[in-house]
């Protein structure tokens, strides 16, 4: 029979808690599934547009950018595609990994009641989050697609590796805000800090416009490793020029320990967030 | 699965508390640090922080049902989320063995908008049940909640005691070890009430239970170990379930006789209780003894018959019983002394008070009548929760 002990100390070593937690995480599966087909479910049953939402904000973002770019509003180098699919395929991506990022702190915030009265694995709350991305995500990358196809873009084999490139997006985007998590939970501010830093980050990153050729922009660009993230992302999708794969490769590396830092950063810090904030 | 197998075991557990929001949050964010850090220290309290459950100790086998009584905010629910895993105890341990149930919330995890067999599956899934379960049980938990007719409505639209019904239903499929029951049952009508504690009892012998519950008739009848908390603090922990209830009751001992009704036609001048001893001032009476009354009024309005009821309630304020009225014609302004005698009181052991009412003879209206007009006490060896014990003889005819 299982024996639990719960005290104070956490005597166990980091190798044991992230494999109690990727147990959750297979354990949880079920349960996953259905925290978020329920939340799915819930969503549309009470909507006529019901899944149109998840295509209108990256339509009009990419609507904004292009008459800003055709009527000549703002001058843009060259992105080497053409334009609407450009900002579509960026603000696409970018879109999935601010959600990606603000996710674990939503789902959390969002079991509040649940986490203090019921003891279930809080990771399913994790992966309930992805099933719901990934859900939301199929719309928004079919349309992509369609735009593709109506602008001629050429298929290339590059193409294949896109589903792991959002794969690795994503695990990027949930490993850091696992990590910021249990902060944001806490306060507030964090939450108005991390949002306002990505509104930010969207200019200094290849969404909307390349990375142009020369001035402090461009310098700005390349400081930013989510220029890499971003940017290799898309070039997945158009056969791009791949430049600074390594870089890639090196936070793709980077990004495997990062998010076992935060499955068990998130695991301790749970009980301490329920204490601090049972509902 | 062996009968008397030490299933939870309770070490010096204690728990501290923030009183102040902010303060509250920085300690979050220094106890997410020291938590990583493994750090033994802070066993002492902080600026602003006061313990909420202090030193508890307890052990129970399968089999046992544990009462955890005390006031509101005497830190039951904050001990419960120790026992449930949901917060960590800041000093002490907790022992669990098995598969843990909480019936702290009903219907966790229902979604307003989807129907009640959605619904089945979502508070399943959160409860621990794989879907093959949900799918094995979901006959009988529509059954059990009594609400096939209504199954595929939306839950938004169901009554509470309905959503309670079918929370109930899903919980009730668990197969715990260690059963966690809060004040969720209190809810409900005297049916779905009933069939809980048929429920319960069914489950009791092969767990080991942690009951929480203000129902003291129903705590004596299903515990068999008592925690008194108050403060935080363990007041009693033992396996006299009266001695628990008895301390428990004494610190809601109020004197004040409330005026329920008063038309000025009499007033009352003293409500005395004689009986054989007095106890720190408290009329004490054994078992099986005589009580008497002594009363003094004053009658302001002129003939008119008068009828006295006096209604003895036990220490929930429920009347249990009712002395044979009697009738007395008034003359104006004048002061009149009536003696009640009782005898052989077959109440069982606790505390019990006095309702007067003064009804009008003729019309039964009531003139006066006073709550809580005086308290006693009845003392016997035997602890019973039913509130009479009655003398009886037993002739055994083989």
């Amino acid at each position: 029979m299982e024996t639990r002990i719960y005290k104070k100390e956490n005597s166990l070593s980091f190798f044991k808690i992230l494999k109690e937690s990727l147990n959750d995480v297979v354990g949880s599966r079920f349960l996953a599934r259905q925290l978020a087909e329920r939340d799915i479910k819930a969503q549309y049953r009470q909507s006529y547009l019901g899944v149109i939402w998840a295509f209108i904000m990256p339509i009009t973002t990419a609507i904004v950018w292009i008459f800003l770019s055709s009527s000549g509003t703002v001058q843009l180098s060259d992105t080497g595609i053409s334009y609407p699919v450009y900002v579509f395929s960026g603000t696409l991506i970018w879109s999935i990994f601010k959600e990606a990022l603000t996710m674990p702190t939503a789902s959390t915030n969002g079991a509040r009641g649940l986490l203090s009265k019921i003891n279930f694995p809080k990771e399913a709350l994790i992966l309930s989050g992805i099933y719901k991305m990934l859900f939301n995500s199929v719309f928004k990358i079919g349309l992509l697609f369609i735009l593709m196809l109506i602008y001629k873009v050429s298929f290339s084999l590059t193409m294949l590796l896109f589903p792991v490139g959002l794969l690795v997006l994503i695990l990027l985007g949930v490993a850091v805000g696992l990590i910021l998590t249990p902060f944001s939970m806490l306060y507030k501010d964090i939450g108005k800090v991390i949002n306002l830093v990505m509104s930010f980050f969207m200019y200094v990153t290849p969404v909307v416009y390349a990375v142009p050729s020369n001035g402090l922009m461009k310098t700005f660009m390349e400081l930013n490793p989510l220029t890499y993230v971003i940017g290799i992302t898309r070039d997945m999708l158009f056969n791009g020029t791949f430049a600074y794969l390594n870089i890639y490769i090196l936070i793709v590396m980077l990004c495997l320990p990062v998010l076992m830092l935060g499955l068990v950063w998130y695991r301790l810090s749970i009980p301490v967030i329920v204490e601090r904030l049972s509902a | 699965m062996t009968e008397g197998e030490l299933l939870l075991k309770v070490e010096n557990v204690s728990k501290k508390f923030c009183k102040d929001l902010k303060t509250s949050l920085w300690y979050g964010i220094k106890d997410l640090i020291s938590g990583v850090s493994s750090s033994n220290k802070e066993r002492i309290l902080r600026p602003k922080e006061f313990w909420a459950v202090k030193d508890i100790n307890f052990e129970l086998k399968r089999g046992e049902c544990l009462g955890l009584i005390g006031h509101n905010g005497a830190g039951k629910s904050t001990l419960l989320k120790i026992l449930n895993g949901l917060i960590k105890p800041d000093s002490g341990q907790v022992t669990i063995k098995g598969r843990v149930g909480a019936l702290i919330e009903l219907g966790a995890g229902f979604n307003p908008i989807l129907s009640g067999r959605e619904n089945i599956y979502n508070n399943g899934a959160i409860l621990g049940f794989t879907r093959k379960e949900i799918d094995d049980k979901l006959e009988d938990i529509i059954d059990f909640a009594e609400i096939r007719e209504f199954i595929d409505m939306p839950v938004q639209n169901y009554s509470s005691g309905m959503k309670v019904r079918l929370g109930f239903a899903v919980a009730a499929q668990m197969e715990p070890d260690v059963l966690i029951i809060d004040e969720v049952l209190a809810v409900g009508d005297l049916g779905f009430t009933l069939k809980c504690f048929k429920t319960i009892d069914t489950i009791l012998p092969n767990t080991a239970v942690v009951f929480v519950s203000h129902s003291m008739p129903m705590v004596s009848r299903i515990c068999n170990k008592i925690i008194l908390m108050e403060n935080g603090e363990p007041k009693y922990v033992g396996e006299d379930i009266g001695e628990g209830i008895d301390k428990y009751y004494s610190r809601f001992t109020n004197n004040n006789s409330n005026v329920v009704f008063d038309d000025n036609s009499l007033t009352l001048d003293s409500f005395k209780i004689k009986t054989e001893s007095v106890i720190n001032g408290f009329p004490v009476i054994n078992w099986g003894g005589n009580l008497k009354l002594d009363i003094n009024f004053t009658t302001k309005i002129k003939k008119e018959t008068f009828c006295i009821v006096i209604i003895i309630s036990d220490k929930e304020q429920r009347p249990i019983a009712m002395l044979q009225e009697s009738q007395f014609n008034s003359i104006e302004n004048k002061s009149m002394r009536v003696l009640v005698d009782v005898s052989d009181l077959q109440l069982s052991k606790g505390l019990y008070n006095f309702n007067l009412v003064m009804k009008s003879g003729m019309t039964n209206e009531p003139r006066l009548r006073i709550n809580n007009i005086g308290e006693f006490q009845v003392i016997h060896e035997k602890e019973v929760w039913q509130p009479f014990l009655l003398r009886a003889t037993y002739d055994f005819i083989s």
